[in-house]
């Protein structure tokens, strides 16, 4: 329960560093540490294979081009504009339900849980390689297509423009 | 008494991995003066020099580290001075983690109990090793970065495209080996090549899986960016690339990164192709040779076998990778790329089917 607390407070922490940082690569680093604590959180959730997939794919592979990216643009750090008084008051309200939706869904239980023991063999490499190629494969499978679609489309415009 | 243990087993691992990367520093500065046909490293000796012989150890082993560690830390004026301090931990401490996953013997038999002989037995360890080497990337980017200068940003842009790239590769090669011995725990895959095919051969993962032991060197010595891989370092182009404005202990911190990135990929190596701690035909009882001679050893022995096993084929690695840093020159970055992607990664792909065809369709091919 501890380990919890300190790692939700510390992802909470990279967050607010990925949002209000004024500079874009503090931003990055930001969001690799909340990525890092979600994968131990999923540890602690004895889901040790999501955690390690986690921090492949997220940290170890998308943050890097994202910093790759911001490196190679050289942005400026970001100014702080003063929002318009309507706009800040919308965006404050806005922000506060979506808060209240989170903190209301938060305190529904999930269906089938606190149900006693986990079952067998739970976040093995076999049950989330079944659930995935089996259960939920046509989902997976139209996901990866979305993914090429947006691979080729990114192509296509790197194209145009040369 | 499980504590103390995983304790032990831990400080094991790290004395390995630190002792190592000084080692290996001797054998590269003596290795490359014998390959250059240069003295190399002979300015400290023991006993003032009373010794008829010197064989540099000194230097590399003592004043080379303290040396390093008494030089003015230089931290350049518009540098962001946090991340110039944060880069070298996070570029070493994922690498170093890496080898608490990595198996240096089977068991270990002490009154009663049994040890594991691997520092961090987790689940799923060659995943490990993929998350901790994804994320060693962190010290060449922000190293580059922080330190606000055009080299370095060069080169730490230079080593995040590369070590992207290649990333794949190795994952390719490793996924092969994992579907031959259809285990995702590197322990297990060093135990499965106990096993012999034909009754005679050890059923190492370099019989199986020759391509893949290719791939993976190859992909491997780039993700540890030693020539011909060297771009993000690339002296006589970018000073010293990422690291360009670093000095004292910091600058030694990411030297000591190259060479724990080193034994790494030997330790890979050895652990997914060459039998990890395995010695041909020797079992937890003593050796069954093959023609039917037994030879019985007390546990202990087998156990100090095994260790010295292991150690003697990451030294033969590391110095294979040695060779080959101070035989072949700089790549050019094209030819980098076009290696990575239009080369290493279909061959990888490739290599990744015809091992899933052979695994269904030839049951009993691989030996789980």
């Amino acid at each position: 329960m501890i380990a919890f607390w300190v790692v939700a407070l510390l992802a909470i922490a990279g967050a607010l560093v990925v949002v209000l940082h004024r500079n874009p690569v503090y931003s990055a680093l930001g969001l690799v540490l909340t990525l890092f604590q979600v994968a131990v959180i999923f540890a602690l959730l004895e889901a040790p294979l999501l955690a390690l997939l986690q921090v492949i794919v997220y940290a170890g592979a998308i943050v890097v081009l994202f910093l790759f990216v911001i490196m190679l643009l050289a942005l400026e750090p970001e100014k702080r504009l003063a929002a318009p008084f309507p706009v800040a008051v919308a965006g404050l309200v806005l922000a506060g339900l979506l808060g209240f939706a989170l903190a209301a869904a938060s305190t529904v239980p999930l269906a089938g849980a606190g149900q006693g023991a986990l079952p067998a063999g739970f976040g093995s490499p076999e049950s989330l390689a079944a659930s995935l190629f089996g259960a939920h494969l046509l989902p997976f499978e139209l996901t990866s297509v979305l993914l090429l679609v947006a691979v080729v489309g990114a192509v296509v415009l790197a194209r145009r423009r040369s | 008494m499980e504590v103390f243990f995983s304790l032990a087993k831990v400080v094991v691992a790290f004395v390995i991995i630190l002792q190592l990367t000084l080692i290996l520093l001797w054998v590269e500065r003596k290795g490359s003066a014998l390959i250059q046909d240069r003295v190399g490293a002979n300015r400290a000796n023991l006993f003032g020099g009373l010794l008829p012989f010197n064989l540099g150890i000194v230097n590399t082993w003592m004043a080379d580290p303290l040396k390093l560690f008494h030089k003015e830390d230089i931290v350049p004026a518009d540098a962001d001075r946090f991340l110039h301090w944060l880069a070298p931990f996070v570029g070493i401490v994922p690498l170093f983690l890496t080898f608490a996953v990595i198996p240096f013997g089977d068991v270990l038999k002490v009154g009663g109990f049994t040890i594991d002989l691997v520092a961090a037995p987790i689940p799923a360890s060659v995943l490990f090793v993929l998350a901790m080497a994804s994320l060693a990337v962190y010290g060449v980017v922000i190293g580059g970065w922080a330190s606000n200068s055009r080299w370095a940003f060069l080169g730490g842009v230079r080593g995040t495209a590369q070590m992207i790239s290649y990333e794949l590769a190795l994952g390719l090669a490793i996924v092969s080996v994992v579907l031959t011995y259809g285990s995702l725990d590197l322990q297990a895959i060093a135990r499965a090549q106990g096993a012999l095919m034909w009754g005679v051969v050890p059923a190492w993962g370099v019989f199986y899986q020759p391509v893949a032991l290719v791939l993976l060197f190859i992909a491997g010595m780039a993700e540890s960016k030693r020539a011909p891989f060297d771009l993000p370092e690339a002296e006589s182009e970018l000073v010293a690339g990422f690291f360009t404005e670093y000095s004292g202990s910091k600058q030694s911190v990411f030297m000591m990164a190259d060479f724990v990135e080193v034994a790494i990929v030997a330790a890979l190596v050895t652990t997914l192709f060459f039998g990890g701690w395995q010695v041909p035909w020797l079992g937890r009882e003593g050796f069954h040779f093959p023609g039917g001679l037994d030879i019985a050893l007390p546990s202990l022995v087998v156990t100090l076998l095994q260790i010295g096993s292991f150690l003697l084929k990451l030294f033969i690695f590391c110095w294979v990778q040695i060779l080959v840093r101070w035989s072949l020159p700089r790549m050019r970055y094209d030819h980098l790329m076009a290696f990575g992607w239009k080369r290493l990664l279909p061959i990888g792909l490739v290599n990744l089917v015809v091992t899933a065809v052979f695994v269904l369709a030839f049951e009993g091919w691989t030996v789980r």
